[in-house]
């Protein structure tokens, strides 16, 4: 399976996009070389903001651009984005319907060397709470592709997150992304999972090995939380009799909540599989620290067979 | 005084005036920033702007905003005077589905051209307009109204850095230095030092002038206008609650509500001073 990496699809696809328009700004906050908007710094300077590391001052810069009729594109850490400059994103973007895309790179525990203070296990639901906003969880380099197309093409205030680590394919560069749309990758019976982002391919190995096992699981990726109509969602489960949704990301506010409060009417027993209530910490490499979470195939695993226990 | 700088003058009165109608009686609103900043606001809105009420999002307009949104009853009673919409919307002030907000809000107001009055916000989103105007080779310049208090934000010092560092000479910032913040002086609750002195040092053209003489005002405009490479702040002598004996220099009307016998006196005495605004 080809991996590629989010945050190099990205910088190229945006570099692409602002070649053909001339509207469209990437603003970086000292980051640009771990963002990738440096691709469009070196060549489209005149695009390009160096904000200095200032994340207040680019989120509220990136609406001013937007309010005289500019795509900006704020980009840093995802949690310097969605912490630091919570207020800006707030008043100056949404509360304005603007058009800013905020792309919170390194987003989730992927930067696993730098520790909790620049891991974002909270982001989505920081960012998924504030009206007129969308989200937007790509589940590998081609959806991070196709999401950064959908959302320049978007009028309106946008949080992308993406991750910092080389993902495997899960989808087609054929598929289409259309913000809203969730995408079945493996039909199922028994249980329906819905995954977000960084999971997705954890969840295609959790139901193949699964079903082995005479486990049916049906792989739903969730690559918009919001907007998200709960008929959507309700339609995804038919035909199943549990739901578990997986996410590297808090189970407070994040998928597990969207997809609670899209199911609140259905009698469908449901778990959730992510971040308990705590912090990251550092490591050496990515996967002893997603192991010490229990965000591997194994832990999700026993997670779905639970799911199905109990249904 | 000359017959442009009578003209406006007059109109600081008018809108003065506006601002305690539009509160009335038995509602707080925010006297004290909107009456310092009313001058400032009437000369950018009756002399220096180039804007179309007619027309609010001319491209070409140059852009006001008011960083220090609470003082928007000042900015709303210009935009009524000037025809963004009809003056008796004025009173109508906070009601439930009125357009005019508690604080600045672009998507319901026509002229307001964005959401301020969370604190420190203004100088960046003015920052923002100005590159896409040098973007688009647009000849607009962008005001912005900064509080005194205000300045202790510290996205104010990233904004101006920015500023600075772009050579956005088409940003000029006003500090509207009435000297009191919500609790009292600023000097007492946090006090924010030698302001002018604090915008030299990062890198602004910087002036210093009376923010009640239309004279002053005018003339820094100017000056702002013909500066090239750098930004202008106009550090504003403002008088907080100005016009209203018993709520000049007080952080007591910096959100209050008047009795029916203060606005009787608010109206009065600023008609007074308007009478007197005769020609020798």
């Amino acid at each position: 399976m080809t991996s590629r990496n989010p945050r190099e699809e990205y910088g190229r696809t945006l570099l692409a996009l602002a070649r053909a328009d001339r509207n469209i700004f990437a603003l970086d906050a000292d980051l640009c070389k771990s963002t990738m908007t440096c691709l469009v710094e070196q060549e489209l300077p005149a695009q390009y903001l160096e904000m200095g590391i200032a994340e207040q001052n680019m989120l509220s810069t990136a609406a001013g651009l937007a309010l005289s009729g500019k795509v900006a594109f704020a980009n840093s850490f995802a949690v310097f984005l969605t912490g630091r400059a919570f207020d800006q994103i707030r008043q100056a973007i949404s509360l304005s319907r603007l058009n800013v895309k905020i792309v919170g790179s390194s987003a989730g525990l992927s930067d696993f060397g730098d520790g909790s203070t620049h891991q974002s296990v909270e982001d989505v639901a920081l960012m998924r709470c504030i009206p007129n906003m969308t989200v937007v969880v790509p589940a590998d380099g081609l959806q991070v592709r196709a999401a950064t197309r959908a959302i320049a093409a978007h009028p309106g205030p946008v949080y992308l997150r993406l991750g910092r680590n080389d993902l495997p394919d899960v989808t087609a560069e054929s598929d289409p992304f259309v913000i809203g749309r969730l995408q079945r990758l493996r039909d199922g019976t028994d249980v329906t999972v819905f995954a977000m982002g960084y999971m997705v391919h954890l969840a295609l190995a959790a139901a193949a090995e699964l079903a082995a096992e005479g486990l049916s699981v049906r792989v739903v990726n969730t690559p918009t939380l919001k907007p998200l109509d709960p008929a959507v969602v309700v339609a995804e489960t038919r035909g199943t009799r549990a739901v578990v949704t997986t996410e590297e990301h808090s189970i407070i506010g994040g998928l597990g909540s969207t997809i609670a409060e899209c199911l609140r009417r259905e009698r469908l027993p449901i778990e959730f599989h992510g971040i308990e209530d705590q912090f990251g910490q550092s490591a050496n490499s990515p996967q002893p620290l997603l192991d010490h979470y229990g965000l591997n195939t194994a832990t999700l695993k026993s997670v779905i067979a639970r799911a199905a226990a109990s249904a | 005084m000359a017959t442009l700088h009578l003209e406006l003058a007059r109109k600081g009165c008018e809108l003065r005036r506006l601002v305690v109608e539009a509160i009335g009686v038995g509602h707080r609103g925010h006297f004290g920033g909107a009456l310092s900043a009313a001058d400032v606001v009437a000369c950018l809105y009756f002399h220096t702007l180039r804007h179309r009420p007619h027309e609010p999002r001319w491209p070409d307009r140059d852009r006001f905003l008011l960083s220090k949104g609470h003082a928007a009853p000042a900015q709303y009673a210009a935009l009524a005077l000037a025809g963004y919409f009809p003056r008796a919307d004025l009173v109508n002030l906070k009601e439930l589905g009125c357009h005019l907000q508690g604080h600045p809000d672009t998507l319901r107001t026509p002229g307001v051209e964005a959401n301020t009055g969370a604190l420190g916000q203004g100088l960046s989103l003015a920052n923002g307009m100005a590159i896409a105007a040098r973007h688009d080779g647009r000849p607009s310049r962008h005001y912005v109204i900064i509080g005194d208090g205000e300045l202790g934000e510290g996205q104010v010092w990233e904004a101006a850095m920015f500023s600075a560092a772009r050579r956005l000479d088409n940003v000029c910032a006003i500090i509207d230095r009435n000297g009191i913040q919500a609790t009292g002086p600023i000097c007492d609750r946090m006090d924010i030092g030698a302001v002018a002195d604090k915008w030299r040092a990062f890198g602004w053209h910087t002036l210093e002038i009376d923010g009640h003489d239309p004279a002053a005002i005018v003339g820094a405009f100017e000056a702002a206008t013909t500066t090239r490479g750098r930004p202008t702040a106009l550090v504003a002598r403002t008088v907080k609650g100005k016009g209203i004996s018993f709520a000049e220099n007080t952080a007591a009307f910096h959100n209050n509500e008047f009795t029916a016998d203060q606005y009787r006196t608010a109206l009065a005495e600023l008609d007074r001073t308007r009478a007197a605004l005769t020609a020798p």
